[in-house]
């Protein structure tokens, strides 16, 4: 046996190494030529499927417009709402939709300001998948509407009888939040796409050239609007994430300030937020498993990637059941015995089955995430993630319904209200309405961000051969203070 | 759309009802007391009030849905225990009418998006039809659940030919989409009210009366002016040993039977029931 000891700095290399990546975020074949040519090829010819995608999306939307002007035409009646079941599957959808847009923010906007630079090549149809959620929350505020072409009342607008809406109503909160967060993820949107569309203008012909060049406001890439582009995107960033917060919190005092059993809970806002956050990341990860396929995005929707992508999603999803659980905990061993009842009532009534499905879906399917397989397959993997959306949506279903069938006043409690056929045909037209809005997008506009991939590969770069130069100098031994240490 | 206007929209929908002396000074608060006792479910109310307010019948299969419109209802219940035992448990029957109960503390007031329903100054919670959206917010927060939504354009069809002209010409016939719910008979009170103006008094107690307690067989129900201390109702409030603006009344000796309906939710209704007093072995 030897008694030679170890030199130093080689031990101080395997510390150094220790903080390298296994893996690196993009392959080393990625380069700023290759990037525009992939980004700019997914504007010209997807995979055929893409078109077997929008089309049934354009059929689903198609059938949830004949369920709306059905209803239009017939009164609210023929969605089979009642006395107490006055908002059904339109405010559910409505929440679900709602909360979908919240992760878009979490990862362009949050994530941009602490510098995660693994958000660079997804979070442009994360951004989009916002706007897009959020368009389709706001159809369900008109659709559930008794007299939607009386929306307008809603806002402060000015008007000859001198009246303005009613700003003790949380619903007044809601239509001024979603139109803030609305306005500012478009804006958002749009203005991280600038030098893209510039991209595009100089690479396109006809009348995609006129878009591109209307759109990208004649950027140039100079210094100066660089810097004025950093500093505004930052801007819109620290604006963007409080709103966020904000929003579905606001949307959560629907239920909260009301004194219905069951919504009457103080944790409501953080609830909803992060239920909010946990199934817009479920909604990223399948969004990434098929634009990767749809648009040939291979190179830049790596594992790495979506291993982050997924560590984020199960720790949200950690902490989304630790709230949910403590609610069940106050309702159960609090003093409002109707509140008790009610909830009771959800596990073992009429509606027992959504809520074990929820509790299967959004809370034991998570753990799934843990094992390997799951995160290395991809049919595997967008499968859960629809299931974890599903039960996300099965939690505000359950939110709803039980809560008016068994409230306050016994004369009223109903066993067994099911939505008619034409609540069913507006909330699959949402998400044909939802999926056609987004490949229509993906279709128009760079949907990866080149101009960030681009930094990102630069960094990596950068990164690399700093680190070459490091370990050389190590192995050398060439460091003054590696000397110190051997003497 | 003056400032100005904007504080003082906000401000009516802020305050806190009930305050203090609220009624003091006002010449009118409308208030209902319903005998239990009296009340032997035949539904007379129901009927009178679907004439006077144009209520639409819905039919079997939407009434099934529950998509009826009675403003007043009559709440049937099965009295539990020793009563179903007994040999004919019918006696164990009771009937409850159930309208809205124009609650001080409205739970639908402050959640409507656009101030369709409001405090009135006699004390009625009202709604604009014209201002409705159709949110059902209101009817959400409702604990009772006495509001009812236009769920069908009835005027299409609820008064087929010569139907139409048995409406009240007083009471707006409702389109789709709009919440509605019991007024106090709002149209029979403006009248009066109006007339007693012209001529320079206040109402006298029993000069106007709802259509439901106008109908009652067994004069279960008492429709009359709080604010008028020598009216029926607020003597039967006093004796009763209730007050507006308490949410937990205090009786000085058992028997007293007069209470309100989820007064624990602070709501302040204006409808005062009297409990039954029944007598199994008779």
């Amino acid at each position: 046996m030897s008694h030679s000891v170890p030199s130093r700095p080689q031990m101080d290399v395997q510390v150094e190494r220790k903080f390298v990546p296994k893996q690196k975020d993009l392959g080393a074949d990625v380069t700023w030529a290759k990037i525009n040519k992939d980004v700019l090829r997914s504007l010209e010819k997807p995979r055929p499927v893409f078109w077997v995608i929008f089309f049934s999306a354009l059929a689903l939307f198609s059938f949830g417009v004949y369920c709306e002007v059905y209803q239009y035409q017939n009164g609210m009646g023929v969605s089979d709402l009642n006395n107490p079941q006055v908002w059904g599957l339109y405010i559910a959808t409505f929440i679900f939709w709602i909360g979908m847009g919240h992760s878009g923010t979490l990862l362009s906007a949050l994530l941009h300001i602490i510098h995660a630079d693994w958000r660079k090549p997804i979070y442009r149809y994360s951004e989009a998948m916002t706007t897009f959620t959020l368009l389709t929350a706001a159809l369900f505020v008109l659709v559930h509407m008794g007299r939607l072409w009386q929306f307008y009342y809603v806002v402060a607008y000015p008007n000859e009888r001198w009246t303005w809406p009613n700003f003790t109503s949380p619903l007044v909160w809601d239509a001024t939040a979603i139109g803030t967060y609305l306005t500012s993820s478009l804006l958002f949107l749009y203005m991280g796409m600038i030098p893209d569309l510039a991209i595009c203008r100089d690479n396109a012909r006809g009348a995609r050239r006129a878009l591109y060049r209307f759109l990208s406001m004649g950027w140039q890439g100079t210094d100066r609007q660089w810097a004025n582009f950093k500093v505004a995107y930052m801007t819109m960033a620290c604006f963007l994430m409080p709103l966020a917060v904000s929003v579905h919190s606001i949307v959560s005092t629907d239920f909260a300030v009301s004194q219905n059993p069951g919504w009457h809970v103080t944790s409501f806002p953080p609830y909803f937020v992060l239920g909010a956050l946990y199934s817009g990341c479920s909604g990223i990860i399948t969004l990434f498993i098929v634009l990767r396929y749809v648009f040939r995005f291979e190179a830049y929707m790596t594992q790495p990637i979506l291993n982050k992508l997924i560590k984020m999603t199960f720790a949200i999803a950690m902490v989304w059941t630790y709230l949910d659980l403590i609610e069940y905990a106050t309702t159960w061993y609090g003093s409002d015995e109707v509140a008790k009842a009610d909830l009771v009532y959800r596990a073992t009534g009429d509606y027992a089955l959504q809520f074990w499905g929820m509790i299967f879906c959004a809370m034991v399917m998570p753990f799934t995430l843990l094992i390997r397989f799951v995160r290395h397959n991809y049919t595997t993997l967008l499968i859960i993630s629809l299931i974890l959306n599903v039960g996300m949506w099965l939690e505000r279903f359950q939110i709803i319904t039980p809560t008016f069938a068994k409230s306050h006043y016994p004369w009223t409690w109903t066993a067994g209200w099911w939505p008619s056929w034409v609540q069913w045909g507006i909330v699959a037209g949402s998400f044909g309405w939802f999926t056609m809005l987004f490949m229509l997008y993906c279709k128009i506009f760079p949907s990866v961000s080149m101009y960030e991939v681009k930094e990102m590969v630069h960094e990596q770069n950068m990164e690399e051969k700093a680190h070459a130069t490091q370990v050389e100098v190590h192995e050398a031994g060439l460091l003054p203070e590696m000397k110190g240490g051997q003497a | 759309m003056s400032l100005s206007n904007l504080i003082q929209n906000w401000n009516s929908f802020r305050t806190r009802r009930p305050y203090e002396g609220q009624y003091d000074d006002a010449p009118y608060k409308w208030a209902m007391v319903i005998d239990l006792d009296a009340c032997i479910g035949c539904n007379a109310c129901t009927v009178a009030c679907y004439a006077e307010n144009n209520l639409p019948v819905v039919g079997k299969e939407r009434f099934g849905k529950g998509q009826a419109m009675h403003w007043i209802r009559i709440e049937r219940y099965w009295g539990e225990g020793e009563a179903m035992q007994s040999e004919f448990p019918d006696h164990g029957a009771q009937y409850l009418p159930m309208l809205c109960q124009q609650c001080e503390a409205a739970p639908c007031e402050p959640v409507c998006p656009v101030g369709a329903t409001h405090h009135s100054p006699d004390g009625l919670n009202t709604q604009v039809y014209n201002r409705c959206v159709g949110s059902r917010y209101c009817s959400a927060n409702c604990p009772y659940k006495v509001r009812y939504f236009n769920w069908w354009n009835y005027p299409d069809r609820a008064w087929p030919n010569p139907l139409e002209l048995q409406l009240n010409p007083d009471v707006t016939v409702r389109s789709k989409g709009v919440m509605e719910k019991c007024t106090f008979c709002m149209q029979r009170l403006r009248a009066g009210m109006d007339k007693a103006k012209t001529e320079g008094r206040i109402l006298a107690d029993g000069e106007v009366l709802t259509a439901c307690a106008q109908a009652c067989p067994t004069s279960a129900i008492t429709f009359g002016n709080l604010s008028d201390k020598k009216s029926k109702v607020a003597r039967t409030w006093k004796n009763q040993q209730v007050d507006l603006s308490k949410n937990v009344q205090e009786k000085s000796e058992e028997g007293i039977r007069g209470y309100r309906i989820l007064e624990d939710l602070n709501t302040y209704p204006s409808i005062v029931y009297l409990e039954r007093v029944r007598n199994l072995e008779a």
